[in-house]
């Protein structure tokens, strides 16, 4: 006995569509009881079903034809929806297989004569649950990201001074998003002084140090002088002993000491204009 | 037929502002020119306003480095203003360095550098006061 | 070479120096498609700005296939840039900081390295160059 042809597959369900449909319903609903309602449950199978059928009818059986566009762009809406809303995956992939119960009911054909369509609902399935670990992943992207804005707050401290507090560890990710929004603030405020405060940073390694230099080389390249302040015994023993050379950089112990520096260079500079000269490049 | 950037005369100050993306020959030109007008009107600073420029590779870093080592045989000091934040990351990490060339945020702030306004000391402390109390 | 896509594949010739101007340009469109950062732009686009200049300049002109990859959820942006001038003998010296043919600063290949994710050249004497660079969205 053979496989039915897709066209023949479309007609069986159209025809089916009744039992299939209610079987399905009943096992996606036993599934996802209190999570969705049964109206709302019954307009997304609808859709499914309806683009499932015109996709058999132009003669695919191949999930990613042109042919089933539709039917995934529906999935793939779902899948995501239901990954925002906190689905587990087993019932966002069984409300998708569920579908299969619904076509053991189908008896005018065999299990083998359908098995183009129980591997489209295979295909199906995990069609789904790749959307929905796409999702997933995406928002735990979005939240470490979220995360790492938060955790750089640039601040103006006094009319042309800005400050970064930095918190915490400090890796090379974090550190290039701590040098480009405290260098956008100096533009955006027009500030010609930024102060970067270590005191929350545990520790400070050969490529800590490094990201640090190059931001306030950077900084100079646009018209502003940075001080870092906060530095803790152990990391100025560490800065030495590690051999790291800071050169002409302005350090000071305390953020209030760096706030006072600034204000004094602000002070001098008020009759001379200010400006940086970018001796020691890179 | 290759642009020309063109270059205004404010006071003793020749501005250049760079908008768009400089082709290597034009750049050069510019390098020329400047080093013409300067002997020509005498101007004793030139300010070079980068905030248009997308990005400063090796051949414009150079550019800016040069103008400012003619200008200083001639007298004239240079000011780089308004370079973008992601221009001055990349310039860091490609390794280039201006050597020696001032910098400043924008033109009003370039021009200070360039024209320093003399004040008494009287004055600063004045202003020094009036900020504080504002 | 003529200028053209096929199968997303961008190719410009480089053999003037506004073939370089327009290299950048058409990179930086590439650049804003696979969504990098405006940091990682403007890296991605500096490295080309070398690399086109080398193979105008050291290469006696040659070309550029770009494009935009992706891999799972990254995207991303490549380049290549190939030329059939005289090679160079010794990559690792001509990739060492300051080293210089005559004309640069001597940064564009070592610098270039540092602004992408990754950088691989391929060069023997006679047999041209090609160096590839590849950046992906964070």
């Amino acid at each position: 006995m053979s496989v039915l042809a897709p066209e023949h597959l479309a007609q069986l369900l159209e025809d089916q569509r009744e039992v299939v449909r209610s079987v399905w319903l009943e096992a996606a609903s036993a599934e996802l009881r209190g999570r969705t309602s049964r109206g709302e449950l019954e307009r997304e199978q609808d859709e499914l079903y309806d683009a499932l059928v015109a996709g058999l009818r132009s003669g695919a059986t191949d999930l990613y034809s042109g042919a089933f566009d539709s039917l995934r762009g529906i999935l793939a809406d779902l899948s995501t929806a239901r990954a925002r809303l906190g689905f587990t995956p087993r019932e966002t992939a069984v409300a998708i297989f569920a579908l299969k119960e619904g076509l053991y009911q189908v008896t005018s054909a065999s299990a083998a004569q359908l098995a183009p369509l129980l591997r489209l609902v295979d295909d199906l399935g995990l069609f789904t649950f790749e959307t929905f670990a796409a999702t997933r992943e995406g928002i735990i992207a979005e939240q470490s990201e979220q995360l790492l804005e938060l955790s750089t707050p640039v601040v103006k401290l006094w009319d042309g001074i800005v400050a970064v507090p930095l918190v915490g560890t400090l890796d090379s990710a974090r550190t290039q998003v701590v040098m480009e929004k405290l260098l956008s603030t100096l533009v955006e405020t027009g500030s010609e002084h930024a102060i970067i405060d270590i005191a929350g940073v545990p520790a400070v390694d050969t490529q800590v140090a490094q990201h640090l230099l190059k931001t306030v080389v950077a900084a100079r390249l646009m018209g502003a002088e940075c001080t870092i302040s906060g530095i803790r015994p152990q990391i100025a023993q560490t800065i030495v002993a590690l051999g790291i050379e800071f050169g002409d950089i302005r350090t000071r112990a305390s953020l209030a000491d760096a706030l006072v520096d600034a204000l004094r260079v602000d002070r001098r500079a008020a009759g001379q204009g200010g400006s940086t000269a970018v001796g020691t490049g890179a | 037929m290759t642009d020309v950037v063109p270059i205004l005369k404010i006071g003793s100050t020749l501005l250049v502002s760079i908008q768009t993306d400089l082709q290597d020959d034009t750049a050069l030109r510019l390098q020329e020119d400047l080093a013409e007008q300067i002997t020509r009107t005498g101007a004793r600073g030139v300010l070079i306003d980068i905030s248009g420029l997308e990005i400063v590779d090796s051949f414009i870093g150079r550019m800016l480095a040069s103008i400012a080592g003619i200008s200083r045989v001639l007298d004239a000091a240079t000011v780089v203003v308004g370079m973008r934040p992601a221009v001055a990351i990349t310039m860091v990490e490609l390794g280039l360095s201006l050597g020696g060339v001032r910098t400043a945020l924008d033109v009003e702030r370039g021009l200070r550098v360039l024209a320093p306004v003399e004040q008494s000391p009287e004055e600063v402390l004045l202003a020094a006061a009036q900020r504080a109390g504002e | 070479m003529r200028p053209g896509t096929a199968d997303g594949v961008l190719t410009m010739p480089v053999d003037t120096d506004a073939d370089v101007v327009k290299v950048r340009q058409a990179v930086r469109g590439l650049t804003q498609q696979a969504r990098l950062s405006l940091v990682d732009q403007t890296k991605f686009v500096t490295a080309a700005s070398e690399l086109a200049r080398n193979t105008l300049v050291h290469g006696g002109g040659g070309h550029v296939e770009a494009q935009v990859v992706s891999e799972g959820r990254r995207t991303g942006v490549r380049a290549v840039f190939v030329d059939d001038g005289p090679g160079i003998a010794d990559i690792d010296l001509a990739m060492t900081d300051g080293w210089t043919s005559g004309t640069g600063l001597g940064l564009g290949l070592s610098g270039s390295r540092r602004l992408v994710e990754r950088f691989v050249i391929d060069s023997a004497p006679g047999a041209g160059t090609r160096v590839e660079i590849v950046s992906w969205s964070r």
